[in-house]
């Protein structure tokens, strides 16, 4: 009996250090994707806006893998996690690694992004795990305001010059197959929600039609059809952009391991 | 017999409230409202700070600069503690803050104006809103617009002032 119950909680245990990778990979490879733009923004007030955003997404990650390290129990903080892992053990959504491409193609991955991340943080303030309410409390405060820029944004050059409604619209194809997977049921997905612990991901999924369809057609971009979705990253199965993301971010620590300064 | 030593709670409130936010140093901890909890466990001093913004690169600073500040006072002992909820607001910082920020040429937050609390309803279509009047801080002129949804820092944002031309930061509502 107890070594049932012992089972049981590792069982959860696993599920919930992967969902929590889940949330924390996210923050940390879009955010490193963000950074990338730092000096090379079309105009500097648009660069302080990505670098900013870029900061609160790696100050989020800190809070996830913070959590995930202390769930998983094996003493490995947030920085063991982000920079000692290989490309397989990431479980970010395959949107978030996409390249930036050019400015509009890197605002409707954010806004695309961002809907989903403030709908699931919206879910999770109600978690049962009241660590995981407390981040999701203290984060979905500052992706309001991620979603909010990105909207307008997305608007205005959707709704904008003929030249930046061509690029919204090639950005918004290229990217739809990559929203699919924010929706997709994992295996551990529906312990957690069952033990309240986190909404499904195909709960989130009206809400987040609804706002996306609403902004697109205000940006005159209209929304796409559903056809094949991409799928993988939250198993560990990215492309191969992962890698050149890991291999700049990492580099220090596998060098040089235990630097600090 | 240890305790009389200890310095009192309010003496602690009264000596955090002279320790500066690095970015902007006009207002101290205190006026910034993340000093949750001042409270003594056994011989240690536990403080209890929420942090502004998740990726506030000010944050291991401000602890630093309490952690220094009371050793300066003699309290060796010092545990700082982070608390996340509630989440920090805005609405946090006190009036005497609010008007240093205005002195230092920053505008102040304007309470309920945060995107979370504008966001769903904008969502459902109700773009009619009044906009947000930010007062310019230098010649207190409502004509004012704004550049950039950030500024300098993770807590600001940019505008500038149509009447007297000149750019200000906004903290922003949270
Ligand atoms: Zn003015």
């Amino acid at each position: 009996m107890a070594q049932t119950i012992a089972m049981e909680a590792a069982v959860d245990r696993a599920a919930l250090f992967e969902f929590l990778l889940g949330m924390g990979d996210n923050t940390l490879v879009l955010g490193h994707r963000l950074s990338e733009w730092c000096g090379h923004a079309p105009a500097l007030e648009e660069d302080i806006a990505l670098a900013n955003t870029a900061l609160d997404l790696i100050g989020q990650t800190q809070l996830w893998l913070g959590l995930a390290g202390e769930v998983e129990g094996n003493g490995r903080n947030a920085d063991e996690l982000a920079f000692l892992r290989d490309a397989r053990e990431f479980r970010n959504l395959l949107l978030a690694e996409r390249p930036n491409g050019d400015y509009g193609r890197t605002l409707m991955r954010q806004f695309l992004f961002d809907a989903w991340h403030y709908l699931a943080l919206k879910g999770l303030r109600a978690s049962s795990d009241p660590r995981i309410a407390a981040i999701a409390e203290k984060t979905s405060k500052e992706v309001a305001y991620h979603l909010e820029r990105s909207r307008d944004l997305v608007i205005r050059l959707g709704d904008g010059t003929a030249e930046s409604h061509a690029r919204m619209k090639k950005a918004l194809d290229e990217l739809w197959s990559y929203t699919g997977e924010m929706f997709v049921n994992e295996a551990h997905d529906a312990a957690l929600a069952a033990a309240g612990l986190a909404p499904e991901p195909e709960s989130l999924k009206p809400e987040w039609n609804t706002l996306v369809a609403e902004t697109l057609c205000a940006a005159t971009l209209g929304k796409p059809q559903d056809g094949y979705m991409h799928r993988g990253g939250k198993r560990g199965l990215h492309t191969e952009h992962l890698g050149y993301v890991l291999a700049e971010m990492q580099f220090l620590q596998r060098a040089y391991p235990g630097a600090s300064w | 017999m240890a305790t009389a030593l200890r310095p009192s709670i309010e003496d602690v409130w009264n000596w955090l409230s002279h320790v500066p936010d690095p970015e902007i140093p006009i207002i101290s901890v205190t006026d910034l409202g993340i000093i949750r909890d001042v409270a003594w466990d056994r011989e240690a001093l536990v403080v209890t700070v929420t942090p502004t913004y998740s990726g506030c690169p000010a944050t291991a600073v401000i602890n630093q600069d309490i952690e220094r500040a009371l050793k300066e006072k003699g309290i060796e002992n010092v545990r700082l503690e982070r608390r996340l909820s509630p989440a920090w607001t805005t609405d946090w910082i006190s009036a005497e803050g609010r008007e240093k920020l205005g002195n230092y040429g920053i505008a102040a937050p304007i309470d309920g104006t945060t995107a979370e609390s504008t966001l769903m309803e904008r969502i459902a279509g109700l773009a009619g809103g009044a906009p947000l009047t930010v007062q310019c801080p230098r010649c207190n002129s409502g004509r004012t617009e704004k550049i950039s949804q950030f500024g300098s820092t993770p807590c600001k944002a940019s505008y500038r002032c149509r009447d007297c031309l000149e750019p200000f930061d906004y903290f922003k509502c949270i």
